[in-house]
């Protein structure tokens, strides 16, 4: 197992991923065809791995509607109303995004707490060599933050290697990478996770059966992520994929190295995202000079994108490029991999004959969903799965953890909404999340503990 | 919910610095600070949900500035339910589910002398601290807005009383009863300020239109 992971390619993006809520706004547009196309890049936007998806919109919408920039006053009524549709609709984000994540954790610290096998210690990833084992304290903390520099390094070197891909075209390659990394979730982790599960509850079944799951659950997997599928059947593979890279991750990161990788890969995060020279940065400019969408795998989105290629005639045309384009972004899931909007891109294409151009007005307001990407799903039930697994305080740890990550998505769609760009969507997140652990690891637990003892209430 | 979290962190900062600063031999000083804990924890529950009044009021008046016809979609009533609702989950959430995860596990309740039934009366403890969460997030707010300070202290001391009231236990019957009572009288005052009335009441219980 260890060895499987160590070679498989796969292991690396996780690493890649970086999450940031990504607003997928484009500059205000003159005209109605740009619009779209606006709303195109914004799409790509959410695409780096860890993007996270954000409202788009009003201002695609207004870009949309007014065609021809030459209505000043009505630029800044649309403003304001954008404005405030922004705030209506940031509250339906901000429930429609705390649902899938909070699945994601539940299914994470259902796992943790029930199946032995992913809090047994059986070895370590080869990004962190260093081993935790050591007497002393202080060689302890070196170690772990050894392998945090690790990790972070051969994350930052994916991620400038996918950027340079990304720059010089190379989207055969890319495609391949995604469809490998996604047959490996779906199949090999699947596979180890129905394992252990069936053990840990002492079901017997035997390999025909379990032979036929898998492939079921893989095959309609993959086509669900990568091309078509019910929205909801979309959203819930994603879910269960981050779930299961979490797992991994709980699984074989050693105690403190995790703590210090969580820290660490916020702080990356806001650097990418937000620094002028970030990878990730570059590769949403990149996207919108090249009015392309960006992977749209890897990224979570709560809404059907309706808008994309609806009235547009050339759309249609384009059609068939973006279809490869998009089939070989959804290749890179491994870990990450919501190729939502890649499904989205496709389903929107059917419908281009069929539509009249003012359709599109009425679907721009349905299409307000939200993305966020798959890394940050990872990243935040790693935080949980990790308090539920090693926290002595048990739920009240995890209970604790889990709403300072929520109030931290919270916080992050506010800002979302104020500042109407890609942000990181872990770092105010993460910092609740660790703050809360050990505080309520360390201090609250043994006032509750004795509180209860007492049958105190307070 | 997480106003509540902070300040439960914060109040448990204070009694684990005051414990760790002391004797963890003498009992009686122990169970001192333990009263201590509990109470400055109580006032840091209430001044936290006067904090999140505050941070309401800024977002009602954000909401107002911003909506079409000039009333937030969201009332302060409304607002203050929520919030009193919010506390008591956690609270409860935090009092109960270590029990709840122990209880799925093998082991006999009191096999040690302690009362059996402890699990019993928990539950009905945290009940009745949820609802009076929910109560007094109304009555707080209402008080707060209208500007009359004996209902925000007729909370504090409420709070206060049944904190305090739970440091009978194990005799029951002087924590659950007398919590109850406040209960009732948390709900009916809660029920009478959110402009129900006992017409209301009549109106509801016979179905009539």
């Amino acid at each position: 197992m260890i060895t499987f992971m160590n070679n498989s390619d796969s292991e690396e993006e996780p690493c890649n991923e970086r999450t940031s809520l990504m607003s997928a706004e484009s500059p205000p547009v003159p005209s109605y065809q740009d619009g779209l196309q606006a709303s195109e890049a914004g799409e790509a936007q959410a695409h780096r791995k860890r993007r996270a998806g954000s409202s788009r919109g009003p201002n695609n919408i207004a870009g949309g509607e007014t065609s021809g920039s030459s209505v000043p006053v009505r630029e800044s009524a649309l403003e304001n109303e954008e404005e405030e549709l922004t705030l209506k609709y940031g509250a339906k984000h901000v429930i429609m995004l705390f649902v899938p994540v909070t699945l994601c954790m539940i299914v994470v610290v259902a796992t943790i707490k029930s199946v032995r096998f992913y809090t047994e210690k059986n070895g370590q990833l080869i990004y962190t060599p260093f081993s935790e084992d050591t007497p002393s304290v202080g060689q302890r903390l070196l170690n772990s933050v050894l392998n945090t520099i690790i990790m972070i390094s051969v994350i930052i070197v994916m991620t400038v290697f996918l950027v340079l891909l990304y720059k010089y075209r190379c989207y055969k390659f890319i495609h391949g990478w995604l469809i490998l990394s996604s047959l490996m979730l779906l199949f090999l982790f699947t596979y180890i996770y129905l394992g252990e599960v069936l053990k840990t509850y002492n079901v017997a079944m035997d390999y025909p059966t379990l032979f036929l799951v898998i492939w079921n659950f893989g095959a309609v997997g993959m086509i669900c992520i990568h091309w078509k599928g019910p929205l909801q059947l979309q959203q819930a593979y994603l879910i269960m994929i981050s779930a299961l890279m979490a797992l991994v991750f709980i699984k074989y990161l050693p105690e403190w190295s995790a703590w210090v990788i969580l820290g660490a890969i916020s702080i990356y995060d806001l650097m990418a995202v937000l620094c002028p020279k970030g990878p990730l940065r570059m590769l949403v400019e990149t996207a919108q000079e090249r009015n392309e969408p960006i992977f749209p795998a890897l990224i979570y989105s709560s809404a059907m994108m309706w808008t994309v290629g609806m009235a547009k005639p050339d759309t249609a045309a384009r059609g068939p490029s973006q279809q490869t384009w998009d089939t070989a972004e959804n290749g890179r899931e491994h870990h990450r991999s919501p190729s939502h909007a890649d499904s989205q891109m496709s389903e929107t294409r059917s419908p281009v004959p069929t539509r009249p151009v003012t359709f599109v007005e009425e679907l721009e307001e349905e299409e307000r969903g939200v993305k966020l990407g798959l890394g940050d799903f990872i990243f935040y039930s790693v935080l949980v799965g990790k308090a539920a697994a090693t926290a002595s305080g048990d739920w009240n740890t995890t209970l604790a953890c889990f709403v300072a990550i929520l109030i931290g998505l919270c916080l992050t769609l506010l800002l979302l909404a104020v500042f109407k760009k890609a942000l990181p969507a872990l770092p105010i997140s993460i910092t609740f999340g660790l703050i809360f652990y050990f505080s309520t690891d360390n201090l609250v637990r043994p006032f509750m503990d004795t509180l209860a003892s007492h049958q105190l209430y307070i | 919910a997480f106003f509540w979290l902070v300040s439960l962190l914060l109040s448990s900062l204070i009694w684990f610095i005051a414990v760790k600063a002391s004797d963890p031999r003498d009992e009686r000083l122990q169970k001192g600070l333990l009263i201590f804990g509990v109470m400055f924890s109580v006032l840091l529950q209430e001044a936290f949900r006067f904090l999140y009044y505050k941070l309401l009021r800024k977002a009602i008046e954000g909401l107002v500035a911003l909506s079409e016809d000039g009333c937030s979609p969201i009332s302060i009533q409304q607002m203050a339910y929520v919030a009193g609702v919010g506390f008591g989950l956690m609270s409860g959430a935090f009092s109960m589910i270590n029990l709840l995860a122990d209880a799925l596990g093998p082991g006999t309740v009191g096999i040690h002398g302690d009362s059996q039934l402890y699990f019993l009366t928990s539950a009905f403890m945290t009940m009745v601290l949820i609802f009076l969460h929910t109560f007094w997030g109304i009555l707080f707010f209402h008080g707060c807005e209208h500007r009359r300070w004996w209902e925000i202290m007729a909370v504090v001391v409420m709070h206060l009383a049944v904190s305090g009231l739970s440091f009978c236990n194990p005799l029951y019957v002087g924590s659950l009863v007398p919590s109850y009572l406040l209960m009732a009288a948390a709900a009916a005052w809660a029920y009478l300020l959110s402009g129900g009335s006992a017409q209301n009441l009549r109106r509801f219980l016979l179905c009539k239109s």
